[in-house]
């Protein structure tokens, strides 16, 4: 086990490494650098003050040079400095990564609380009406953007309570934190338990027709037993899985939820940055949530062995 | 003699035709939901290709006297801020989304399908560094790859459905791959390779075609996310521009200011992206269930 998780580690940032060099290139895909961007959107602007920017952010380096630069200020935990505010990029996403974890945390619990039971359910009543209804609900939680799920969350606010819980500033109490955060993580939680309910459910499907659950069956033992005590045990697993990529990737429909919220997380900043065209953002901002989905699955498939005891890494 | 001749045939064709719709109606009461999705579907490709036809306004016609009229005869889902209508808006919205979800999805297939067919086919060092390559993009999620992208691509239509193909392709290239790799075993690619058939040959001509089966059923499912995303990259300002009406846009034109005076220029474009979406993930539930009797249950 202990050499496994060595070897995983190792992997880990092996392909963090990789992944610094996709999404250095993935911003470079055009022609033309950050400064050019910036002077198109600007209008004329003097030639000779664009070169002593670009040298400024050492545009003017070979490629190579610019990247080596980034990657090693970034081990040391030097996430280069804002364009825009002109702040350490460290000091602009550190306040705002507790917001957007607690966002992801409860919409998580959500997502688990209603995605797992409801999936059950279906499964176990399989093509019934009940399933279908369920199935339907399910597929339009995919179907349904977050976006557009949070302004009418908004809209029934506005008119049942004639105000809009949105984040002005701080909030004091816990309580006040939890009401704010509350309708924000249900409209992202509702998708990622839909997805979860689909998975729970054609992982249940399949366990159900497995050889042991017919043993069950035939030794007597009784519906619900069979249900929770045999199958559901072992379906469970494969949804470990989905809900590790889910808590990883809950940031993709952050993204929007909390610039409709103007809830200041880091997904909203990442958006911020990107419409500010402030790239040393951008792309330090895009390797952290990578760092966060690799470290998220590589604690998954921890989590999994302990889960299973049939799974011994070695 | 050739009276008769010609009564055969005509009742043969009636025949087939029969069957036809025979086949369509058992079809329909076998997956009652991807009919619904399928009919759905229908309906936006319709709007799409007859938008001028259906239409009652020109989609980009401001009219002053309009701006933010509520739903009424003349303008059944009402009128946006600069008087525009919105159900014209929506129906020739439907192309944007049409034109980026099939698009991107059949870019991120053909290039996944490559991808995947060389990975499979040549394996060694050159699968094992795609493979990785592959594993590092899936690392990232699809909203923010196909942000990233579309920030450094600039928008333009052609642009927004590069940005959301990419992202596409490393799980189509990791179906195709593993379906290469069981079909390479198989004996007809034996045989093929036996009568000397070259490597590129025995790729195009057996081993594609057996792949189709799985590339339809994630083609399906990848629509409907692709239309999603480029609504929420049109919602984010990074999408297809100004002056084509996309759905997304609409919705982040609208939301800010006018939610609560105008709630239909929200509850209109919205229902028009879900209703696609949805239609087209109910569609390829189906179609993975035809298709894939695996996943059946």
């Amino acid at each position: 086990m202990s050499a496994y998780v060595i070897q995983r580690v190792l992997l880990m940032f092996l392909t963090l490494l990789g992944m610094s060099v996709i999404i250095f290139v993935l911003l470079r895909l055009v022609p033309g650098n950050i400064v050019d961007i910036m002077f198109d959107s600007a209008g004329f602007v003097d030639p000779s003050e664009k070169a002593t920017i670009e040298k400024e952010l050492g545009l003017d380096l070979p490629i190579y040079q610019q990247y080596f630069d980034w990657i090693s200020a970034l081990l040391v935990g030097d996430l280069g400095f804002s364009f825009v505010s002109e702040m350490p990029a460290i000091d602009e996403i550190g306040p705002r990564i507790p917001i957007t974890a607690k966002l992801a945390a409860l919409s998580l619990f959500f997502s688990i609380l209603f995605g797992l039971p409801l999936g059950v359910i279906s499964a176990v009543r399989q093509n019934t009406t009940l399933d279908y209804v369920l199935r339907v609900i399910s597929l339009s939680g995919l179907s349904l953007p977050s976006f557009w799920l949070a302004l009418l969350i908004l809209m029934a606010c506005v008119s049942y309570m004639g105000a809009i819980p949105i984040y002005t500033e701080t909030p004091e109490t816990l309580w006040d934190e939890l009401l704010l955060y509350l309708l924000p993580s249900a409209a992202v939680g509702f998708r990622a338990s839909a997805l979860i309910m689909r998975l729970t459910r054609s992982s249940m499907l399949e366990v159900m027709r497995q050889d042991y659950i017919r043993t069950a069956m035939s030794k007597g033992a009784t519906e619900n037993a069979i249900n929770y005590k045999h199958a559901l045990r072992n379906a469970v697993l494969p949804v470990t899985t989905i809900i590790g990529i889910e808590a990883a990737f809950l940031i993709g429909g952050l993204i929007i939820t909390e610039t409709v919220f103007n809830i200041p997380g880091v997904a909203h900043f990442l958006v911020e940055a990107i419409l500010m065209r402030d790239y040393p953002i951008v792309q330090s901002l895009v390797m952290f949530i990578a760092i966060i989905v690799v470290v998220i699955n590589f604690l998954t498939d921890l989590a999994y062995a302990i889960l299973d005891p049939r799974i011994r890494y070695s | 003699m050739v009276s008769t001749e010609h009564k055969i045939e005509d009742s043969n064709t009636r025949v087939t035709q029969r069957s036809v719709w025979y086949k369509i109606k058992r079809l329909c009461q076998r997956y009652p939901l991807g009919a619904i999705g399928s009919f759905i579907v229908f309906i936006v490709v319709f709007a799409a290709v007859f938008a001028d036809v259906v239409a009652p306004y020109d989609p980009t016609q401001t009219n002053a006297k309009m701006s933010l009229s509520a739903p009424s005869a003349a303008m059944l889902f009402g009128g946006d801020m600069m008087g525009r209508d919105v159900l014209s808006r929506i129906i020739h919205g439907a192309r944007i989304s049409l034109a980026v979800g099939i698009g991107s999805t059949v870019l991120g297939g053909l290039l996944g399908t490559i991808i995947g067919l060389m990975c499979g086919y040549f394996l060694g060092w050159f699968d094992l560094i795609i493979q990785r390559i592959i594993d590092m993009m899936q690392a990232l999620p699809l909203l923010v790859m196909a942000l990233v992208m579309a920030a450094s691509l600039g928008p333009s239509l052609e642009n927004t459905i590069i940005a959301i193909s990419i992202p596409l392709v490393p799980q189509v290239a990791r179906v195709i791959r593993s379906n290469v790799l069981s079909l390479r075993e198989m004996p007809f690619v034996e045989a093929a390779r036996s009568v000397g058939m070259s490597n590129g040959r025995i790729a195009f001509r057996h081993i594609l075609p057996n792949t189709l089966a799985p590339l339809i059923v994630l083609g399906t499912a990848q629509l409907g996310s692709a239309i999603l995303t480029e609504a929420s990259l049109s919602f984010l300002g990074l999408g297809v521009p100004e002056p084509y009406p996309s759905w997304g846009r609409m919705l982040s034109e609208s939301a800010a200011e006018y939610v609560r005076v105008a709630p239909w220029l929200v509850i209109f474009p919205g229902i028009a992206i879900s209703a696609a979406v949805f239609g087209a993930n109910l569609m390829g539930d189906a179609v993975r269930d035809y298709l894939d009797p695996r996943n059946q249950g």
